[in-house]
């Protein structure tokens, strides 16, 4: 090291070794940008395997992931994509349990990305998590889509260049509830709401209470409970529920608190006395069947499940959810079939030769896109291209005593620019404005 | 008028749940010393047994009474079996240890206890709301109350009753609660502490999981309703005294009362009631409302 031949400049042979490790070192990190030979697509999928939300959300999610990931290495998706796997390539998933705090959550997308080197990542049902997940997903530049969690801030807050979502947002869910209650129930005068008390429940309740306060400004609000996340115990507020003198009660009550909450009203009629507006119960419907009260005016976070659009992809879809599982699809795996396959859209038309394409033209490609799955058409026209809008729709809940199933009707549709903000401006601006530019 | 009696019943139906589970918690505190975590874990066997006992009994047309007992049966024998494996298994070899020590080991047997769970029963959650419905309702004024909640309350003045005659007025009553006032003195006097120690675990497993069976009814049986139980325990023994049935009794009012005042009366302060209710007890009961500060022994 101190020789001759090093005080004449050349470099000592322990440098020459140090530098070859730090270049292999870098190769992980530049991974997800340098082309590399595709022979198969891996994917990392969130969603809630175990908990309260597990039941209604997660595992619907899950096994919409899994069956159409099955079709899809088939190549019987139907056609434009009839393509087998992504553009040729096999696709494998990795499925983790979103339960547990957020800094477990981010832990695991980490493990995700840097140690599993999924090429992209599908997931997340609570809001909570998809926040927490959004600036880690820029950070590594991983392209990452969100299948469920409904808050607007995600887009709102700053520009993303690698997060997208194909499933509407929340907003749309309760502009719409809005305009389906006043179409169905135009005598209503006063309303409460019972909501959880976090992002999603808040703002469920703030977009619901803006829309009827620019559709309907005399309708006054009456209670606004907020309970708990997974409190499971509602005897307090059915109790002030039913001292006052609402006649309808919003919720994005879901999963095990819309169940306990709905054993508990029933048991004290609490149905009887007002009608219940319910804009996440088509998750819930298939498990509790007759113990959901007749006449609940429902949504399914979009056209999902029975409010799907009648087309032949749809009736595919379900076809081969139901043969697998022996249940029809909820809106968990509609949402998940649909962002896999906006995935798969966009994946493919970035993809040049054999090689995978880089996250960046992964990304370039995604952005804007609009096609058509289960649930019907959407198009990522808000939040700079990453956001996606449709139409929704709501109906009312009956349990079919004849048939012995559950089904939805009067179902009324919403087209997408009727119920979603336009692009540039946020949720809660657009609603506090009059929801002006609203195409109905 | 018709508030405040519904702020009442209310506050009364929560104050029962708050102290069928928090009476096994304070029981155990008070003899071993254990700030047990794994209390939550009792809570979710009884709720999962009672589960599977709704799903044998109900539906098939037998008396409902029947499911009643069958569920809290199922729910204290699961209750009884857990804490003996876990008394035996597990808290005797860190007894006499560090207090930080055995909180400890027993959220490491929560955290098992929650994986046992999954492998059981699985990760979905189960709908065990026949008995809630079978029981009815009564109607007062514009109120429809549960039959299922006033037994709650009847059950829980039952058992509030039956732990002070049973401390007061039987042997093994007056054992533990010479152990309870001093250990070292009561088995000085031959008490067999390690018995008593056995005995008042398992007691306490048995009625943390009556609680979870008696609840189970009402919720959605799930991963996660012990967690969301025990903070609520802790925050009711802290009001009343670490170690006191009569303070876990008067905390559990202290404490449903408050809170149905809160979402009858201002909804938005629900969620903090309990605990600044707690921060207001302790500041001026730094021990709670029924123990008082003990000299250190040295």
């Amino acid at each position: 090291m101190f020789n001759r031949g090093s005080s004449r400049g050349r470099a000592p042979a322990w440098s020459w070794l140090l530098a070859s490790l730090l270049g292999l070192a870098t190769i992980p990190a530049q991974a997800q940008n340098a082309p590399s030979s595709a022979t198969t697509i891996k994917l990392g999928i969130v969603s809630f395997l175990t908990g309260p939300a597990a039941a209604p959300f997660g595992i619907p999610g899950r096994n919409g992931a899994e069956v159409l990931i099955e079709a899809m290495n088939a190549g019987t998706v139907p056609a434009p994509f009839n393509k087998v796997g992504f553009g040729g390539s096999s696709v494998e998933a990795k499925y983790i349990d979103e339960t547990g705090s957020a800094a477990n959550v981010v832990t695991e997308f980490r493990n995700l990305v840097q140690r599993d080197q999924v090429d992209a990542v599908i997931g997340y049902i609570s809001s909570g998590n998809c926040l927490a997940v959004t600036p880690v997903a820029e950070e590594l530049k991983a392209i990452t889509v969100f299948y469920d969690c409904g808050t607007p801030r995600i887009f709102e807050e700053k520009p993303r260049a690698y997060v997208f979502r194909v499933s509407p947002q929340s907003t749309m869910d309760n502009v719409a509830a809005a305009r389906y209650l006043l179409a169905k129930k135009p005598d209503v005068v006063s309303y409460s709401g019972i909501n959880q008390n976090y992002a999603w429940g808040q703002d469920s309740w703030r977009d619901f209470t803006g829309a009827m306060q620019v559709l309907a400004p005399k309708v006054t609000v009456d209670k606004s409970l907020f309970p708990k996340l997974f409190a499971g115990e509602y005897g307090a507020e059915i109790s002030t529920l039913l001292t006052s003198k609402s006649q309808v009660l919003h919720t994005s009550f879901y999963d095990g608190d819309l169940e306990a909450f709905l054993y508990q009203e029933q048991a004290r009629a609490l149905d009887k006395r007002m009608t219940i507006l319910a804009t996440t119960a088509e998750a819930a419907m298939w498990r509790l069947r007759d113990k959901l009260p007749d006449g609940t005016l429902i949504g399914g976070r979009g056209p999902n499940g029975p409010l799907a659009p009648d087309t032949e992809f749809n009736r595919w879809f379900k076809k081969i959810y139901t043969d697998r599982y022996s249940i029809p699809p909820t809106y968990p795996a509609y949402q998940m079939a649909m962002s896999l396959l906006g995935l798969k859209m966009a994946y493919e038309k970035a993809r040049k030769g054999d090689a995978k394409p880089t996250s960046d033209e992964v990304a370039a490609a995604f952005k804007g896109i609009e096609f058509e799955g289960p649930s019907g058409v959407v198009k990522l026209a808000i939040g700079d291209g990453h956001q996606g809008i449709s139409e929704t729709a709501y109906g009312t809940y009956r349990f079919n005593k004849t048939k012995n199933e559950p089904e939805i009707v009067d179902i009324m549709r919403f087209p997408a620019e009727c119920v979603n903000p336009p692009a540039g401006v946020t949720a809660d601006d657009w609603i506090k404005d009059g929801m002006k530019g609203a195409k109905c | 008028m018709l508030t405040a009696f519904a702020i009442l019943i209310d506050g009364l139906v929560y104050a029962a749940y708050l102290f069928i589970v928090a009476v096994g918690l304070t029981l155990i505190f008070g003899v071993m010393k254990i700030l047990n975590v794994a209390h939550g874990s009792f809570y979710t066997f009884g709720a999962y047994g009672a589960a599977t006992a709704i799903g044998i009994y109900f539906d098939r047309g037998l008396p409902d009474a029947g499911g009643f007992l069958l569920m809290a049966v199922f729910a204290m024998i699961l209750g009884l079996a857990i804490g003996l494996i876990l008394e035996r298994g597990v808290m005797r070899l860190v007894y006499g240890r560090d207090e930080v020590v055995m909180v400890l080991v027993t959220y490491a047997a929560f955290l098992i206890l929650e994986d046992v769970v999954i492998l059981v029963w699985g990760p979905g959650s189960y709908a065990t709301y026949q008995p809630l419905l079978a029981a009815g309702s009564t109607e007062i004024g514009a109120l429809i109350l549960s039959n299922y909640d006033l037994g709650l309350i009847a059950a829980a003045a039952l058992l509030a009753a039956a732990s002070w005659w049973a401390l007061k007025f039987t042997r093994y009553g007056r054992l533990l609660t010479a152990v309870i006032f001093d250990r070292e003195t009561a088995a000085a006097f031959g008490i067999n502490v390690t018995a008593v120690y056995t005995i008042t675990f398992v007691i306490g497993a048995m009625l943390g999981a009556l609680g979870g069976a008696i609840m189970a009814p009402k919720i959605a049986v799930t991963l996660g309703i012990g967690v969301e139980v025990i903070v609520l325990a802790f925050a009711v023994v802290a009001i009343g005294g670490m170690g006191s049935i009569e303070g876990a009794l008067v905390g559990a009012l202290i404490v449903g009362i408050c809170r149905a005042a809160a979402v009858h009366l201002v909804p938005q302060v629900e969620l903090f009631v309990i605990y600044g209710v707690m921060a207001l007890v302790l500041m001026i009961r730094p021990y709670g409302l029924f123990v008082r500060a003990q000299p250190r022994r040295i």
